[in-house]
């Protein structure tokens, strides 16, 4: 009974903290681009601007519920919260510290990859039932990037799995104890973090809302809080990236004694949320079809290269 | 200029004395008339047979002369088309007309022999009502589907308060609803190829890529572009109709709101041809002060393209940076003529007022400052490699292809061809001043950012000159008909404060005749061609504007790419929707 109460009361910590940060990374993310674009962004409501947040989620709750008439109304109501379910259903197997985890489980690795998978939907479904030009068109480049980027995304990640010998997260920490996967698999980390950027549709990869091209995309007919869960998504879609990366290749939750386990998590975090944010502050859009071709002629070559060569050298060492 | 009569010579030689009247013009461009039946073969032979042929169709407009009371000797006609043609090679303009008889008289389209005539015929069709035979598509361009009337003409209204209170009937709804339905047909697209269904995709009036009130029909495979046609006129404020209510002086702040990111140098364009008209020299002092702000504006509209354009493809953070950057040029404009975007300075024969003192040290302040960012952006943005990506390549025409569709400025100059009006027919004292034509070979996305960016450059060049070498003089030049005269001297001078009292009430009277100035704007060739009857307003207006032929070429340099990168083709086109609909 008392396993059911700690499991229940860790996922509710982490559902709220997760919701929080997503929320305030708004924020951040606001204020990040405008220091960096030499303005001041929100600073208005609160110390540093910080209530916008909450500003913006009561406006988005009191706005009108609006589905437009020619959408198909089940799968337009349906859409939004495929996002936001799938990416928390994701953060069940990352290990923010020893025992600070909800589900060790033994193939946490394909979890993940299998719920990121299930995001597309969101997309390909918010952008159909829209029954909107700008929306499909977001729609199909959105299912084509995220399913092509996804196999990348996999490969990447096998020699990791070669290496700790688990698909478990906390076993992959673990393994990390001598040398971070960083030094041994940069090419596989590369190619999870640019894959990892396309599954989250953020600048440069954000495609499937090029605000200039497609208006806003596979989301342009949403508005509310439907378009609320799109955007909390996204952000919580950074947050779950940038935990990843940590996880497998840069040590999880590991670092020098004189901080806790889930502050070096957390910072480590942190500091690629802001990589995500720098990013979309200075790099333009590439066209979606070079997106593809740099997908299927560069990055898939490489992750599969990268595998044989980890492969060789982990049967070498085993001899 | 010398073979000036020359050319009339020529062409009487080949088609016989009786076909040309010519009329003596004070801009002092070879003007003829020909008949009608003449026309298509006089303009075939000048662009194809004759030796340095004019090439370019600048521009084609109509004037109504029904009510027009000095005609100054040229033959008697309704109504008039005008066409100016330039030749490269000669460096020269011809101007032909054809005189019109009857209320709706019909003329055979030339729109066979330039692509670009196909634009202009429509708009003549819909501001005066002539019919062009043969013409592909000839419908109404700028004005809705629905309006009554053909606004340039004498007796279509100028003012709201002439037309009776607007109402809004039942049927009248449903006619203007019922005229806004898309039919593919309508607008020459077909529904269907042999293999597949088109998506017709309506990009604006209201799209965050389109910079303004500008409606393209995407027909689309997929993301391909099948075909693309601009629809125009949401921006159309009736300027030229709007000149001949006007007095020659109160139309300059019209003028401003043409090019909206040229500022002044629309003012220039206008003053150009008034003064022409009125055969005012203006001092050394002015010319230097129109020059240096003109450069000024020419830098800070491009540096609104520049961010822009980066920011259509992406790229978020540069405009920032570049609108930081023209807000100090805007302080520099704002000490000097105490305006921003619209400052309506520049004056017949003048300027409005002397530079403020200590105007050296804001522009020297600039100039020193000003290259380092340039540098910093050229980092940012022209050596990304994204960016050339979604660039290089794209949207390209050879130099042929711009000729025809009549492309000037920095889009003719991206094609290898080195033209620009500052250097070829120097007006305003540019002769003396010191800078390059830049140029770039593949005439694509990238060249014509390349050459943006560079003409930057010598913009700075000859605002440094300006500033070092200003001359000393008055900023006014002393003659009748300096609006308003120079102030000084309507304290002492009983002649000066009648003229003044005179030109300032009623504007000053401009003598009959016709001029046209042609100057290097922000975004290629700007022209007023002014027809004054004599009277204290002009009889005509007709602005030519570099961004019109440019959209009219949008779909044949669009097709087959993708709608990504119709974005990037319009923003390498820099155009504005005020330029392009006036």
């Amino acid at each position: 009974m008392s396993t059911m109460i700690q499991y229940v009361l860790m996922i509710v910590i982490v559902l709220l903290t997760l919701t929080t940060i997503a929320a305030w990374l708004i924020w951040l993310e606001r204020r990040m681009l405008a220091l960096w674009q030499d303005r001041y962004g929100p600073n208005r409501a609160g110390p540093f601007g910080l209530l916008i947040v909450v500003a913006d989620t009561i406006k988005l709750f009191f706005k009108e519920d609006w589905i437009p008439p020619f959408a198909d109304k089940t799968i337009f109501v349906i859409a939004p919260p495929i996002i936001g379910t799938t990416v928390l259903m994701s953060f069940v197997i990352i290990p923010f510290a020893p025992g600070i985890l909800i589900a060790d489980l033994n193939i946490g690795l394909l979890f993940f990859l299998a719920m990121s998978s299930l995001g597309v939907y969101s997309i390909v479904l918010g952008g159909w039932a829209s029954n909107n030009k700008y929306s499909l068109l977001g729609a199909l480049r959105g299912a084509s990037q995220m399913i092509s980027y996804e196999v990348f995304m996999g490969l990447s990640l096998m020699g990791v799995v070669m290496l700790s010998g688990s698909f478990r997260l906390t076993d992959i920490v673990i393994a990390q104890k001598g040398c971070w996967f960083i030094i041994t698999q940069p090419v596989g980390f590369v190619i999870f973090m640019i894959a990892g950027i396309a599954e989250t549709h953020r600048l440069p990869f954000d495609i499937p809302e090029a605000e200039s091209e497609l208006v806003a995309g596979f989301h342009s007919e949403y508005s509310g809080m439907k378009f609320g869960m799109f955007f909390i998504g996204e952000y919580m879609g950074i947050t779950l990236i940038s935990s990843m990366v940590v996880t497998l290749f840069f040590g999880g939750w590991l670092g020098p004694a004189f901080l806790p386990p889930l502050v070096w998590f957390t910072l480590k975090t942190f500091v690629f949320i802001l990589f995500f944010i720098l990013l979309r502050a200075s790099l333009p859009r590439p066209r979606y079809d070079q997106l593809m071709e740099y997908g299927w002629k560069i990055l898939l070559p490489v992750a599969l290269l990268n595998l044989i060569i980890t492969g060789g050298i982990v049967l070498m060492m085993n001899k | 200029m010398d073979n000036h009569s020359g050319l009339a010579d020529e062409l009487t030689s080949r088609f016989g004395a009786s076909v040309f009247t010519q009329q003596l013009t004070v801009d002092e461009v070879t003007t003829l008339w020909v008949a009608k039946e003449n026309i298509s073969e006089v303009l075939k032979h000048l662009k194809h047979a004759i030796h340095h042929p004019f090439e370019l169709l600048y521009d084609l407009c109509a004037i109504d002369e029904r009510s027009r009371a000095k005609k100054n000797g040229s033959p008697s006609s309704d109504f008039t088309i005008v066409y100016h043609l330039l030749s490269f090679k000669r460096n020269i303009f011809i101007r032909l007309k054809v005189a019109l008889h009857g209320d709706y008289p019909s003329i055979p389209s030339v729109s066979s022999l330039w692509e670009n005539a196909n634009w202009y015929e429509r708009e003549v069709y819909d501001m005066f009502g002539i019919n062009f035979e043969g013409h592909p598509h000839l419908s109404r361009i700028l004005m809705p589907l629905t309006w009554e009337g053909h606004p340039l003409r004498k007796e279509h209204p100028a003012r709201a308060t002439e037309m009776g209170p607007f109402k809004l009937w039942d049927e009248k709804q449903d006619r203007e609803q019922d005229a806004l339905q898309f039919k593919p047909e309508d607008w020459g697209l077909k529904r269907h190829s042999e293999d597949a269904d088109f998506m017709f995709l309506n990009l604006g009036p209201q799209h965050p890529g389109t910079h303004g009130v500008l409606r393209i029909i995407l027909q689309l495979d997929g993301e391909d572009i099948v075909d693309a046609v601009p629809d125009i006129g949401f921006h159309h404020r009736g300027a030229e109709k709007m000149g001949e209510r006007q007095s020659w002086h109160t139309y300059i702040p019209y003028t401003d709101r043409v090019d909206y990111l040229g500022g002044v140098m629309n003012n220039l364009a206008y003053l150009l041809a008034v003064e022409k008209l009125a055969g005012i020299t203006v001092p050394e002092r002015v010319k230097v002060i129109r020059i240096m702000l003109c450069e000024l504006f020419r830098i800070a509209s491009h540096l609104v393209w520049y961010g822009t354009f980066a920011q259509d493809l992406g790229q978020l953070s540069p405009v920032f940076y570049m609108f930081t950057d023209r807000e100090k040029i805007f302080d520099i404009v704002e000490a000097i003529c105490g305006a921003r975007m619209h400052p309506n300075w520049f004056r017949i024969g003048g300027v409005a007022q002397d530079l403020p003192e200590g105007w050296d040290k804001l522009v020297a302040d600039f100039v020193a400052y000003f290259p380092k960012q340039l540098k910093e952006y050229h980092q940012m943005v022209m050596r990304n490699s994204i960016f050339k990506a979604r660039t290089v390549g794209i949207g390209i025409y050879t130099l042929e292809e711009a000729i025809e569709w009549g492309v000037t400025g920095p889009g003719l100059r991206a094609c290898g061809f080195e033209w620009d009006f500052r250097k070829k027919q120097p007006y305003s004292g540019y002769e003396n001043f010191e800078f390059d034509i830049p140029t770039a070979q593949n005439g694509d996305c990238y060249d014509r950012a390349r050459v943006r960016v560079a003409e930057m450059w010598q913009s700075l060049r000859i605002i440094d000159q300006c500033l070092k070498n200003m001359p000393e003089g008055n900023y006014k030049a002393d003659h009748p008909l300096t609006t308003p005269p120079l102030k000084k001297n309507t304290m002492q001078d009983i002649e000066t404060l009648i003229t003044h009292f005179l030109n300032v009430s009623w504007g000053p009277v401009i003598p009959a005749g016709e001029a046209m100035s042609c100057i290097e704007a922000t975004k290629g060739a700007n022209s007023y061609y002014l027809t004054s009857d004599g009277n204290t307003s002009p009889y005509r207006v007709r602005i030519r504007t570099p961004s019109f032929p440019h959209m009219q070429m949008l779909p044949y340099i669009s097709k087959g790419y993708t709608v990504a990168d119709l974005l990037s083709i319009l923003g390498s086109m820099d155009y504005v929707l005020a330029d392009i609909d006036r």
